[in-house]
């Protein structure tokens, strides 16, 4: 890469990098990524891998992952553990079902956000004032959101016209947004098929078309968070409960306020993200909606290394690969199997440049064995599919996983004036 | 200071489970009269129906399996490891055994006993993944052991499939593993007098299970070194322990008993691991096993009473009150359980602090004895 070599004379690059600025790394990093996809789409012909609709999917699913996630990062950064996320995500999609088929959509998202809220409040309680274990209170709320839901449906939507015990009647859709132009003067570019430049104008497309304005709220939820937590005198403090609560405490930070806050915007956050799948994305209330989706969002914060930025690349990540199952399975998850032989052998080389012996056998192994299993067959199972996002994470983890910090006393009790 | 057994130490052991079930009961009172039901009559339905002779036997069979699931999770919690996999473990297990059980033909004893050690053996080597990446390469096993979770989902819908694992049931469409013949089959016993429905035969492997947790944990050098682990990591190391095998050893256990969860319904009901297999359990295990504190026997009462409210509250629906009231009933346990577990220990704590504090001085150091000393149990 042509990039100057250090500018700062005070601060010397490390020897033999070039140090380019944040963005432009991103940057790189990313038309790198939809390079690789877009050759290994003209490869394999699956041409869903950097479709229109597989990035729109992609964007629309990562969005009930990314808010849990965000939920996630608010709690933990404040030094709270919540497992509690997929029970108080499940609230979220039973409020935005109850309060959605009534007064509409916008009415859905307030109660989902408020309904998550009380869930926060509830571990808040148990967890800051009680000092009780930040998981076990997790697993209770897990329990008692699923077990509140039920009841409750079974109430609110017996007899209602299209609901029954374990559904609501439909929610009507929030409205949808584009960006004028973009379709029309992009589209004979997108068809063009030709490397890179169609993919890109696919993806620009997909992200600018028919998008969700909860989509675009999820957005700034992330910026907006980044901006609260990290450059505002609120967000040093919020974050310095979760780093070293007794040390603030020292210097007159109010922590138990600030945990609470943390706690219950977490919850609002998984609410909202649970109404996201209700009125955005099934336009109903079904039991068992979130199928998993705020332990996931827990997983991508952490891949994420508890930042905003990493959770939403993260969440982007399980978004797309869910999309993608969704949308046709076998044959395009088929072609993600030659991108992962290419990432492995990649690593392999990578690996031997940089005399790592074992990583570069064990990846030269992998890779030989996924791209013997790309060309022996044309199609893999779509049970196989389903679990691929799952399976990623655990090799990104076990890859990267020493490379992550969390916040220093995440997970430890605090009682005020215990420090002496 | 009095003795182990005094009877102040015994009402304050029990006096947090207690507090939790009526401050429940109070919750889901609450609950079902803002609807318009009466906490009464519910209540008395669900009491009428539980120690009816059927329900009885039911309540004790799901005793069963949850206490296995549970016991699996205090395993990991004893040295601080939170098995949140036991929900795929058992899961893989039951339907790999399942088929294994189906495939071969063995003398009666020896054919359940195949199965069951396979069980244990995938419900271990599942955990044994998540031990692994958390000893050697840092992963939280409470990331891993869900992603694996719906790993295992992933590959039982994969197996289970007409032509690979899986044969279809006639007149149904549900689809199991090929049923395990007679010889494999753990017969049932009449226990309770007044219904034809049999108690496991499981139900003494639970027992087994309980004695041999309880042994491990108490009696042995392993059991030392995990509980020394799980209190103190650095106090370990430095007297010997190698924390990674710990590691990898507590999950493959933790996971070996996890594979016994599905067996007392495969083997002593289903006989086939079918798409309607009880799914769920290692959630209610961990919720138990916290309930019962990782104590053999209180993880038995806290099986039985979840059980109870389980198998009990069915007949609510026919009262025309939804059974999910029992899941409230069994969060809200769960949630005041730790809540008063911790007020009983700042309780002691306190305690404590001031019968030392009468002990060393003549005089009390806090003019504040009066009041706080006569607080009642």
């Amino acid at each position: 890469m042509s990039a100057p070599a250090a500018t700062a004379p005070t601060r010397p690059a490390p020897a033999g990098r070039a140090r380019l600025s944040k963005g432009t790394r991103l940057g790189v990093a990313f038309v790198g990524i939809v390079a690789l996809l877009s050759l290994v789409r003209i490869l394999s012909g699956a041409d869903d891998l950097t479709s229109v609709g597989a990035v729109a999917a992609a964007l629309g699913l990562s969005v009930p992952i990314g808010m849990a996630a965000l939920g996630g990062l608010w709690s933990e950064r404040a030094g709270v553990v919540n497992i509690g996320l997929e029970g108080m995500m499940i609230m979220g999609t039973w409020c935005a079902g109850w309060a959605g088929y009534q007064w509409g959509p916008w009415a859905g998202l307030v109660a989902a956000i408020v309904g998550g809220a009380m869930f926060g409040l509830l571990h808040a309680v148990a967890t800051v004032t009680f000092g009780v274990d930040q998981i076990i209170s997790g697993v209770a709320i897990n329990i008692l959101g699923l077990g509140v839901t039920q009841y409750l449906s079974s109430i609110a939507f017996t007899g209602v016209q299209g609901g029954g015990p374990t559904q609501s009647p439909r929610v009507s859709p929030m409205p949808t947004v584009s960006l004028p132009l973009v379709k029309t003067v992009l589209e004979p570019v997108a068809d063009s098929g030709v490397w890179l430049i169609s993919d890109l104008a696919n993806i620009a497309i997909g992200l600018t078309t028919n998008v969700s304005v909860i989509t675009l709220l999820a957005v700034a939820a992330i910026v907006g968070t980044y901006y609260i937590l990290w450059r505002t005198r609120f967000g040093l403090r919020l974050r310095s409960c979760g780093e070293n609560p007794w040390a603030a405490e020292s210097l007159g930070v109010r922590v138990m306020r600030y945990k609470y806050a943390a706690v219950v915007a977490s919850g609002a956050f998984a609410g909202m993200g649970g109404a996201y799948l209700v009125i955005a994305y099934a336009q109903i209330y079904r039991e068992g909606q979130t199928g998993g989706r705020g332990y996931i969002g827990l997983a991508a914060m952490i891949f994420g290394n508890w930042r905003p930025g990493g959770l939403a690349m993260g969440s982007g990540l399980f978004g797309y690969v869910d999309g993608l199952q969704l949308r046709q399975g076998g044959t395009t998850v088929h072609a993600l199997l030659l991108l992962a032989a290419i990432l492995l052998l990649a690593f392999a080389v990578w690996s031997a440049w940089r005399r790592k012996r074992f990583s570069a056998i064990a990846g030269a192994v992998s890779g030989s064995l996924v791209l013997a299993w790309y060309l022996s067959t044309s199609e893999v199972p779509g049970e196989v599919a389903t679990i691929a996002p799952y399976v990623t994470t655990l090799l990104v983890l076990s890859l990267a996983s020493q490379r992550l910090r969390m916040p220093a006393a995440d997970g430890q009790v605090y009682r005020k004036g215990e420090s002496h | 200071m009095s003795g182990r057994f005094s009877p102040r130490r015994i009402a304050l052991t029990l006096a947090a489970p207690v507090l939790a079930i009526i401050f429940s009961l109070l919750i889901a009172s609450i609950v079902l009269l803002a609807v318009g039901d009466s906490p009464l009559v519910v209540f008395q339905a669900m009491l009428d129906y539980g120690v009816r002779p059927r329900t009885m036997v039911l309540t004790i069979n799901t005793a069963t399996t949850y206490y296995l699931s549970a016991v699996a999770v205090a395993i990991g919690f004893k040295m601080n490891l939170f098995n949140i996999g036991v929900d795929g473990q058992y899961r893989l297990a039951a339907m790999l055994a399942a088929a294994v059980g189906g495939a071969i033909s063995l003398p009666s004893p020896l054919h359940a006993l195949v199965v069951v050690l396979v069980a244990m053996l995938v419900g271990a080597m599942w955990a044994g993944i998540a031990g692994v990446l958390r000893a050697y390469r840092g992963v939280s096993e409470v990331i891993s052991t869900i992603m694996l979770n719906a790993i295992a989902t992933g590959v039982i819908a994969y197996m289970l499939r007409p032509g690979r694992l899986a044969v279809s049931t006639q007149g149904s469409n549900n689809i199991g593993t090929k049923p395990i013949p007679e010889s494999g089959h753990v017969p049932g016993f009449a226990f309770v007098p007044g219904t034809e429905t049999k108690v496991y035969g499981f139900v003494f492997l639970a027992v087994l299970v309980g004695v041999a947790y309880w042994y491990m944990l108490n009696r042995t050098r392993f059991g030392f070194d995990l509980r020394a682990t799980g209190m103190s990591e650095s106090a370990a190391v430095s007297s010997g322990v190698s924390v990674k095998r710990m590691i990898v050893t507590a999950m493959l256990l933790s996971g070996a008993v996890a594979g016994l969860v599905g067996m007392p319904q495969l083997l002593g009901g289903s006989y086939s691991y079918s798409l309607d297999f009880p799914a769920g359990l290692g959630f209610t295990g961990i919720a138990i096993a916290l309930l019962g504190r990782n104590n053999p026997v209180g993880i038995a009462f806290g099986a039985l009473l979840w059980a109870f409210l389980t198998n009990s509250a069915q007949i609510l629906d026919l009262e025309g009150v939804p059974k999910e009231i029992a899941n409230i009933m069994q969060g809200t346990i769960v949630l005041s359980v730790v809540v008063a577990y911790e007020l009983v220990r700042r309780y002691r704590l306190r305690e404590q602090q001031q019968q030392v504090g009468e002990q060393v001085a003549e005089e009390p150091p806090t003019p504040r004895t009066g009041s706080d000393m006569g607080a009642p149990v």
